[in-house]
């Protein structure tokens, strides 16, 4: 009976988005117990399903006791089930930080469950309508987070996202409309074999993927359609980037290779090359792009809102490559991406929130004044670029190493080129954390009681390898960071943020150090779904 | 039945072959194609933000009218079977209804949105042209890191011009 784990998972999150604005009208700030109640109760149900899975069961769940053609089925094997888990664990850790940053009030509160709820369906349902409608429930309740800070260009930015979102989420549903012509169903596995029937030359079934592909490419940002990614990202409040940036484009990815594999199949992908193929040169060109402009950024949010359109290029070329070894690194990639983002953007924020700096170049030498943080910030940056042992290594691995597996296996040059364009996007990742490092350690050399140079040097040698950022701003000494007025104190440490919030932050660091060490134990988790995929 | 619908108008529709006769007899896949690209050009061409939300919603109008155009069965009745009656005779196919009265729902949800974001862009602006809000937005000095856009923006792609890339 574990089976019913599914749609209560769902459920927990949906229904209790009605009580803070039903208990609002007594309470003042019923919203937080609430959420942390459902989210702490959906992290339970996620662990017990990703036990069960654990043990080699697919657990499915036929809705309202129709049976699965016709009606909607709820899915979890090995890859929703690690999606599952990270939406569970992110969601519950980002309430730490909200409580603390806000944004407060008992609505928030409501959307930031919808959101969960619609995340936990879109990785668990086995409908293609209803994946649908979870993807425009997760987007609608984005819409609504990002603006929650009342500002106008964050209401700018959220709205221009609406717009670019919608057309996404309508492409994906025209994609699935004719997938439905072409088959009559909309169940993920019937249509699998429907498909395989119906013929994977057929223009209606490709047609069919080609406007999926597209509308979640707008969900997940990929490069030409990424502009409405870094405003919404920057403007959100710190909070809501933080579950925004680590799960919602995550969630669209994990959809498009849902589909790309469970229902469309290897085969189809083999087959139309023309698809494959613009896939192969769109996510090279976001992941360099996506790094290049990273590189240029000097607002935090911005620079890993851009790396996001990098990585999550890594992951679309993935997919579209085909291969056992590239499709493992998608799926490693698509959590451990999810991971290091929701430990960069928890750090970028516990950093404004204590030091009220948000730009690098405010934020010199903040590892002398908050050393917990800005250590997490700078391991999780460099697991970002692919330093081993990190989980951004593995993915980043597997994906390379698929690549080019794709290429000696005779698919042509796109799988080196592939590789190469992975590297290079590496060699930038590396430059804009090595500012970032830079920044956060070297750059206070002189400061007032600094057992370094006087004062009269740090010109110099700060300006050596910043691309020039130090010499623009010619001060006697850099300007050292301090905390804002009320900022709190962490008993033992000197970090001037919220206690709590440091120690998801280094818990999350060090979960992403230690998944690096499971290479093997990722690849045997992900191994069933993989045989299933490439039988 | 469904299938056997669905496949039956696919298969017509590949059988039609001229320009007229596509015309005459798949009027309603024209109007598809029709209001989805209207409905796009206004999303992309028009600077008012409300009269790209009505853009939005007749792209997602075009994309009902295929589900229902598609459930659409020649000669069929309303599916209703009475109790214990015989499913005889032909029927146009529920199921694309039901998804078009879903989607429906989330359209409109999505308008409520997007028009409340309005509300607050034109009370903060007082203007819902993109063009004035990106001058605006540039000038605003208030905002932090919108001076970023000077050296951000110019380089990159990226800027306030976003809805004009999908």
């Amino acid at each position: 009976m574990t089976d019913v784990l599914l749609p209560v998972a769902i459920a927990v999150p949906l229904v209790a988005a009605t009580l803070p604005i039903g208990l609002g009208l007594r309470y003042d700030d019923a919203g937080w117990p609430v959420a942390a109640a459902a989210t702490t109760a959906l992290a339970g149900l996620a662990a017990a399903i990703v036990a069960s899975v654990a043990r080699g069961d697919r657990l499915s769940h036929a809705l309202g006791g129709y049976r699965p053609p016709i009606g909607i089925e709820l899915v979890a094997d090995p890859l929703s089930a690690a999606v599952l888990a990270l939406v569970a664990a992110v969601s519950l850790a980002t309430l730490v930080f909200v409580r603390v940053a806000g944004p407060r009030g008992n609505p928030f509160y409501s959307g930031y469950l919808l959101l969960v709820g619609g995340l936990t369906g879109m990785t668990l349902t086995g409908d293609l309508f209803n994946l649908f409608v979870f993807l425009e429930i997760v987007g609608i309740s984005t819409y609504a987070l990002i603006a929650a800070d009342r500002s106008g260009a964050s209401a700018y930015a959220s709205l221009k996202y609406l717009v670019v979102g919608t057309v996404g989420a309508s492409l994906y549903l025209l994609g699935v409309g004719y997938a439905f012509l072409a088959t009559g169903t909309l169940n993920m596995l019937d249509m699998q074999a429907q498909l395989a029937q119906v013929g994977y030359g057929d223009p209606l079934v490709r047609a069919s993927y080609a406007l999926i592909v597209a509308g979640l490419g707008l969900k997940i940002a990929v490069f030409p359609i990424h502009a409405w990614q870094p405003d919404a990202y920057q403007r959100a409040p710190d909070a809501v980037t933080t579950i925004v940036a680590s799960l919602v484009s995550t969630a669209s990815a994990y959809a498009l290779l849902r589909v790309s594999y469970t229902v469309f199949t290897v085969e189809f992908l083999a087959a139309s090359d023309a698809i494959t193929g613009t896939m192969l040169v769109v996510s090279g060109a976001s992941i360099l792009a996506g790094s290049v402009l990273a590189a240029m950024q000097s607002d935090l949010k911005r620079m890993f809102a851009y790396s996001s359109v990098a990585q999550f290029g890594m992951i679309v070329a993935a997919i579209a490559l085909a291969n056992e070894t590239a499709l493992l690194g998608a799926a490693v990639h698509l959590v451990g991406h999810g991971l290091l983002k929701f430990g960069l953007f928890l750090g970028v924020g516990l950093l404004a929130f204590g030091y009220g700096a948000r730009r690098l170049e405010d934020l010199a030498s903040v590892a002398r004044e908050a050393p917990f943080t800005a250590g997490s910030i700078a391991v999780l940056a460099l697991a970002l670029v692919g330093i081993p042992p990190s989980v951004g290594f593995l993915g980043k691995w597997y994906i390379g190493v698929g690549a080019v597996e794709s290429s000696l296996a005779g698919g042509g040059a796109a799988g080196i080129g592939i590789a190469v364009v992975i590297f290079v996007s590496t060699l930038f990742t590396l430059s804009y954390v090595a500012r970032l490092l830079e920044r956060f350690y070297f750059a206070g050399v002189g400061l007032p009681g600094d057992h370094g140079e006087p004062a009269v040097a740090d010109g110099g040698t700060g300006g050596d390898d910043t691309a020039g950022r130090d010499d623009e701003a010619p001060e006697a000494s850099p300007r050292r960071v301090s905390p804002v007025d009320g900022a709190p104190t962490v008993p033992g440490v000197p970090d001037r943020v919220p206690p709590a919030s440091l120690a998801v932050l280094v818990a999350a660091t060090l979960v992403a150090v230690a998944l690096g060490f499971a290479g093997f134990g990722l690849a045997e988790w992900f191994d069933p779904f993989l045989t299933e995929v490439f039988a | 039945m469904t299938t056997a619908g669905l496949a039956s108008v696919v298969s017509a529709a590949a059988t039609a072959t001229g320009p007229v006769e596509i015309l005459t007899t798949r009027h309603a896949y024209v109007a598809f194609a029709l209001l989805l690209c209207i409905g796009l050009y206004m999303m992309i061409a028009n600077p008012n933000l409300v009269k790209k939300i009505v853009g939005l919603n007749l792209f997602q109008t075009a994309i009902f009218l295929l589900f229902i155009t598609s459930g659409y069965v020649e000669g069929g009745a309303i599916p209703i079977v009475p109790s214990g009656g015989a499913e005889t005779g032909t029927y146009v196919s529920p199921l694309p209804h039901v998804l078009v009265l879903t989607a429906i729902v989330v359209g409109v949800s999505l308008t409520a949105v997007g028009l409340a974001l309005c509300i607050r862009i034109y009370d903060e602006y007082g203007t819902l042209r993109t063009d004035v809000l990106r001058e605006l937005l540039r000038d605003e000095g208030s905002i932090p890191e919108r001076a970023d856009l000077g050296t951000g923006g110019s380089n990159a792609p990226d800027g306030l011009g976003g809805e004009s890339d999908d």
